[in-house]
């Protein structure tokens, strides 16, 4: 590990300007043994913060961790659909990561991956350079825009915001719907699936309603779904919109974006034209940008398959994939993003003492959905290595809510409270 | 509760490689971190008041007696407690993995640790 050693020192001499943290500095200084292994992890959110927490708290210290991240902090989707219905703010959900980085020693650089070499197990960023013995990708998504090539630039955004991935543009689309006439209309659509976080537009769904029927009583929200029906807790959703929200969703299956008029905000299906006062286009999603830099996928699929086991791709030898990123058969939400990065430092950890990784991961796996400011649902399940399929297959007992109720609103708010602090301290 | 206890020893040692595997600390180490999204590393919630998800900090999964995790799993699993989502957890696990939870969690030691404090959003955070 010599060679890394040197790497690292050779990374610090430019360090500061790479906004490596001097508790990082520090930490390392204080390491008296050479470390059994060094990973690179490239991105800080729910997966990427937690493997690297966990590898190095698995592995004694013994592991040597570096986080590639572009942003200076984390933002939380989960939750942040409340800030379009207004009893969350931006700032509620928004974090440092000192803490993480100092209680466990872990390396931070702020920067942009911009290539990987997997033969010569090589990062390069925009400022520098790094070698791994193991390289952690989660990067999260990416949005599709081939058929939507009007909202691929910032101006689009600004106009049209995806707020689907939290931050400014969650901002933007709750002043757009402060600012919308009562008796407006708000648009928003459901991208084919896959897609981050199933239940995640119909809750979005749920928060405009419940913004405009106590601000914006005679506006209404049009919802186009690209899915023959609403894909999570659909008998839920259903009854929420008919009970708490009647005469206000106008819910629309089968209804595919196939264009945008940015200036008139107006989006075109196949069957209909519709003309939005405010409009919310999530585009359709493939795994993130590092992923495909790394050819983590394959050309007629954009997600990355991995060996449950490790989640070390099946492409690419040494490269791990979390979160997001990995093929369909696992919902995109944050709590499986965690699992799954534990599953993996503990595997990693297994490999590099020289022993085999567990080999019937099993965990548990909870989205809750908020219907108003205060009321939550469920779906739940645990999820168990299949030796025969080799995938994890969702076990019995699982399932939703029979309805939302308040208590599990407040049982969701602590949910955000505990992942958030797993994850980041 | 006695009758319980060397009910669940009794599955155990009758048991094959299966346990043997879940039992290993790597195996359980995993499965008991997914629970910390609501009840916190290593068994240590954040939530005071009935937060923590209905465990007061009294009664952090930290270091929690053996068998009142067994009683209290066992009951979600069965549907004998009511609750809101761990039955959904309690049935999905055997009894070897809430055997194996019990023991990891009533091993650790029970903190203290606050919430992590939010921050204003950056003006360059992307997105
Ligand atoms: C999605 C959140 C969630 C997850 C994940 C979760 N729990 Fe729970 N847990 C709760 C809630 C909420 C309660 C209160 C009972 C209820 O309403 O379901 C609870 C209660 C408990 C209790 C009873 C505490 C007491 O003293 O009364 C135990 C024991 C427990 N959970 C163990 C676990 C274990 C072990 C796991 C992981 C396999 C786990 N939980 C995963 C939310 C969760």
């Amino acid at each position: 590990m010599q060679t890394n050693r040197r790497d690292f020192i050779k990374l610090t001499g430019v360090g500061l300007g790479l906004g490596l943290a001097n508790a990082s500095l520090s930490a390392f200084a204080r390491a008296t043994k050479p470390p059994i292994g060094r990973v690179v992890v490239v991105g800080g959110g729910y997966a990427g913060a937690t493997v690297a927490k966990y590898l190095r708290m698995w592995s004694l210290g013994a592991i040597e961790v570096i986080v590639v991240e572009v942003n200076k902090q984390f933002v939380s989707c989960p939750l942040s659909n409340l800030v379009l219905g207004g009893s969350k703010s931006i700032n509620d959900l928004t974090f440092g990561y000192d803490a993480l980085k100092a209680n466990h020693g872990i390396q931070w650089v702020q920067d942009t991956v911009t290539a990987i070499d997997s033969t010569a197990k090589k990062v390069t960023m925009l400022r520098g350079e790094l070698s791994y013995d193991r390289l952690v990708v989660a990067p999260g998504i990416d949005f599709i825009y081939n058929d939507l090539p009007m909202l691929a630039s910032a101006e689009g955004q600004q106009q049209i915001p995806h707020a689907w991935k939290a931050g400014w543009q969650t901002v933007n689309l709750r002043k757009q719907l402060e600012a919308m006439p009562d008796g407006g209309v708000f648009v928003m659509n459901v991208p084919k699936a896959p897609y981050r976080c199933p239940p995640g537009p119909y809750e979005r769904v749920c928060q405009v309603a419940s913004y405009l029927k106590a601000h914006k009583p005679r506006s209404k929200i049009i919802v186009l779904d690209a899915n023959a029906e609403i894909i999570s807790k659909k008998g839920l959703f259903t009854k929420v919109w008919a009970t708490l929200y009647p005469g206000i969703v106008d819910y629309r299956p089968d209804s595919a974006v196939t264009s945008v008029d940015v200036a008139t905000k107006t989006v075109t299906t196949d069957f209909d034209k519709v003309s939005a006062d405010v409009l919310n286009i999530i585009p359709p999603q493939r795994a993130g940008k590092i992923a495909q830099i790394a050819n983590l996928t394959e050309k007629d699929y954009p997600w990355c398959e991995v060996d449950f086991l490790t989640y070390e791709s099946k492409l690419v030898q040494n490269v791990h994939v979390l979160g997001d990123s990995v093929a369909a058969g696992l919902p995109k939400s944050a709590h499986m993003a965690t699992n799954q990065a534990k599953v993996c430092a503990n595997a990693i950890v297994q490999l590099m003492a020289g022993l085999a990784p567990d080999s019937v991961p099993v965990f548990a796996n909870t989205c809750y959905s908020f219907v108003t400011d205060k009321s939550a649902m469920h779906v739940a399940n645990v999820y168990r290595y299949d030796e025969a399929k080799k995938i994890m297959i969702s076990a019995e007992g699982g399932g939703v809510s029979l309805a939302p109720s308040d208590k599990e609103g407040e049982y969701a708010a602590s949910w955000a409270q505990n992942i958030w602090t797993d994850v980041l301290t | 509760m006695m009758g319980l206890a060397t009910l669940l020893i009794t599955s155990v040692a009758s048991a094959t490689e299966v346990f043997v595997l879940s039992a290993s600390p790597s195996h359980m180490r995993a499965l008991a971190a997914s629970c910390a999204a609501c009840h916190g590393t290593l068994g240590n919630a954040v939530v005071p008041n009935g937060g923590g998800n209905g465990v007061d900090k009294a009664k952090l999964l930290a270091g929690i007696d053996k068998t009142d995790f067994l009683t209290k799993m066992l009951a979600f699993k069965s549907g004998e407690r009511e609750a809101t989502v761990m039955h959904r957890h309690a049935r999905g696990l055997n009894t070897q993995e809430i055997e194996g939870l019990a023991t990891y969690f009533s091993a650790q030691t029970p903190r203290q640790p606050s919430a992590l404090p939010s921050q204003v959003l950056n003006k360059n955070h992307a997105n």
